[in-house]
């Protein structure tokens, strides 16, 4: 479905990311994980076209996306949850997800898909009139969640969702991930925190700065821990 | 002393009087610097050459000259959101993803464009124009005056406050809008068209600028190709002073300078009332010392743990 050939990307003269080639199948789950500037989050800033790669492809559903609006993206069927979230805070919970509903073509369905949100996250109904930011941080990743949801996307990007969350909120972010998972979705997560990462999908990437040292299956990973342990300092233990 | 003083008249009709008139000259400031504040918002670009809308609708005017002054209205507010969409499409759409200094730069330059193309099309001697002479009647209230004009630009301003609330606040485009303003990176990958929202925002503020200019046009009758600067200054003072990014902001920061203005004009002693500007611009400085975030934060990209 997502395929990454050969992709670097440059933030002037330092490469960021140094050739990843990944791919991501329908239903499947995708991690990415990696030490801090290992080149996780601008890999999905070049997916998203945020951040032009300097070489190299991305495919979606065939298609190359390189170069690509970010606008268009969405209508494509690619969602981004993303790093710290960015829910918009002066605007209601309600227009929140209104805005997730930009980029579908279908809107008559919109009400239903709202109702099986709200049952997924009672607590955004409750809040559905207040202005988002003030929802604690978990709650806001809820939210960030359900508005990527809300445009019907058949590729799920998740940026660092754990990041700056108490523990018991990263619990339940992964709760919803396994319920999503669950429901056969497409999902590639790109997480600091490697050991449940690795846990969670079904396979998963090791990066460190700019390249993959390491792939593999839930198991295969495993087994390869000590590896790991060794060659990343313990990212994944 | 008694000489400086006795030139300040004290008493509470020519408060009031000055009240109407601070109202009054606010309403045409909030209308300009909401404008730039707008589109401040969603591009972060200080637009410059938004005084000269100013001066594009008052040309407007003296051209059309005769029909009554709706029709007048009308057609000044067309042509200044056509001139505005123009600007975005033009000379705005290249450079969007520069750097915010060439945006600014770039806004000079439509700037002394526009200004150079007037006095090369009409001089750059003032011509005048007369939009309607009932509108500078007034009403006499006890010992007030109230122009037809300061009611007609005060009732304006409050119809195009609530119809831009409204608009912002319950239709899709203006959802989209308030979501580009806090974060246009993600209101994009949330499929918002920056074309849009862009060129939306420019056609707003050029509405409000056509309103501003046919006031100001019906208030001076006077025409002329740098008649967009003093406007603009203000309109960029008040912005600042309200709270960069922050319509309400805006919309106070005008409704402040009117008043500061106004008061100044009429209560400063008159040997220093040559100075007025230089004590309004001190007053606002100590505001800005006091608050450098102006008076209304305008909250983007705010996150909580």
């Amino acid at each position: 479905m997502l395929r990454l050939e050969n992709l670097t990307v440059n933030y002037g003269p330092v490469a960021a990311v140094k050739g990843i080639t990944l791919n991501v199948e329908e239903g499947e789950v995708v991690g990415v994980v990696g030490p801090n500037g290992a080149g996780k989050s601008t890999t999905l800033h070049a997916i998203t076209g945020v951040v032009p790669p300097s070489g190299g492809e991305i495919v979606f559903e065939g298609a190359s996306i390189v170069g690509e609006l970010p606008e268009r993206l969405v209508r494509r069927g690619i969602a981004l949850v993303p790093e710290g979230r960015r829910i918009f805070g002066t605007l209601t919970v309600g227009e929140n997800l209104q805005l997730g509903t930009t980029g579908r073509a279908n809107k008559t369905t919109v009400d239903d898909d709202l109702e099986r949100i709200f049952r997924r996250f009672p607590i955004l109904k409750t809040y559905i009139k207040t202005p988002a930011g003030r929802l604690s941080g978990g709650e806001q990743q809820q939210l960030a969640i359900a508005r990527a949801l809300i445009s019907r996307p058949r590729l799920i990007l998740l940026d660092e969702p754990s990041l700056g969350l108490a523990p018991f909120m990263i619990d339940l972010v992964f709760e919803t991930l396994n319920e999503l998972k669950a429901e056969g979705r497409t999902i590639l997560l790109v997480e600091q925190a490697a050991s449940r990462t690795v846990a969670f999908a079904d396979r998963s990437y090791v990066l460190n700065t700019g390249r993959i040292v390491l792939s593999g299956s839930r198991d295969e990973l495993a087994g390869k821990a000590d590896f790991a342990k060794a060659y990343l300092g313990g990212v994944i233990a | 002393m008694t000489a400086l003083l006795l030139s300040i008249d004290l008493s509470k009709d020519f408060l009031l009087q000055n009240l109407v008139n601070a109202i009054s000259l606010g309403s045409l400031y909030a209308l300009i610097a909401l404008g730039m504040a707008l589109i401040f918002g969603i591009m972060r670009l200080v637009n410059f050459a938004h005084g000269d809308l100013l001066m594009v609708g008052g040309y407007a005017l003296v051209l059309l000259a005769g029909p009554p002054w709706p029709v007048l209205l009308l057609a000044t507010l067309a042509i200044c959101a056509l001139f505005a969409l123009g600007m975005e499409r033009i000379a705005f759409r290249p450079v969007r993803n520069a750097s915010a200094s060439t945006l600014l730069v770039t806004s000079f330059a439509v700037s002394y464009f526009l200004e150079n193309g007037a006095q090369l099309i009409f001089s750059p001697l003032p011509k005048t124009t007369n939009i309607s002479n009932t509108l500078i009647q007034s009403w006499q209230v006890g010992a007030i005056y109230i122009a037809k004009l300061n009611a007609l630009t005060v009732a304006l301003t409050l119809v195009l406050l609530a119809l831009l609330g409204l608009f912002l606040g319950r239709t899709t485009i203006g959802v989209q809008m308030r979501a580009a303003a806090e974060d246009f990176g993600m209101a994009r990958l949330l499929g918002v068209r920056a074309n849009t929202v862009i060129a939306m925002s420019f056609a707003i503020g050029g509405l409000l600028a056509g309103v501003a200019s046919f006031l100001l046009v019906a208030q001076t009758g006077a025409v002329f190709p740098t008649m967009g600067l003093a406007p603009v200054l203000v309109g960029f003072v008040a912005i600042v002073l309200g709270g960069m990014g922050s319509l309400q902001g805006a919309v106070v920061g005008g409704f402040l300078l009117g008043l500061i203005s106004v008061t100044l004009q009429a209560y400063l002693p008159l040997t220093l009332r040559s100075y007025r500007d230089a004590f309004t611009y001190g007053i606002v400085l100590l505001v800005i010392l006091l608050r450098p975030q102006g008076l209304i934060v305008a909250r983007r990209e705010r996150q909580r743990v």
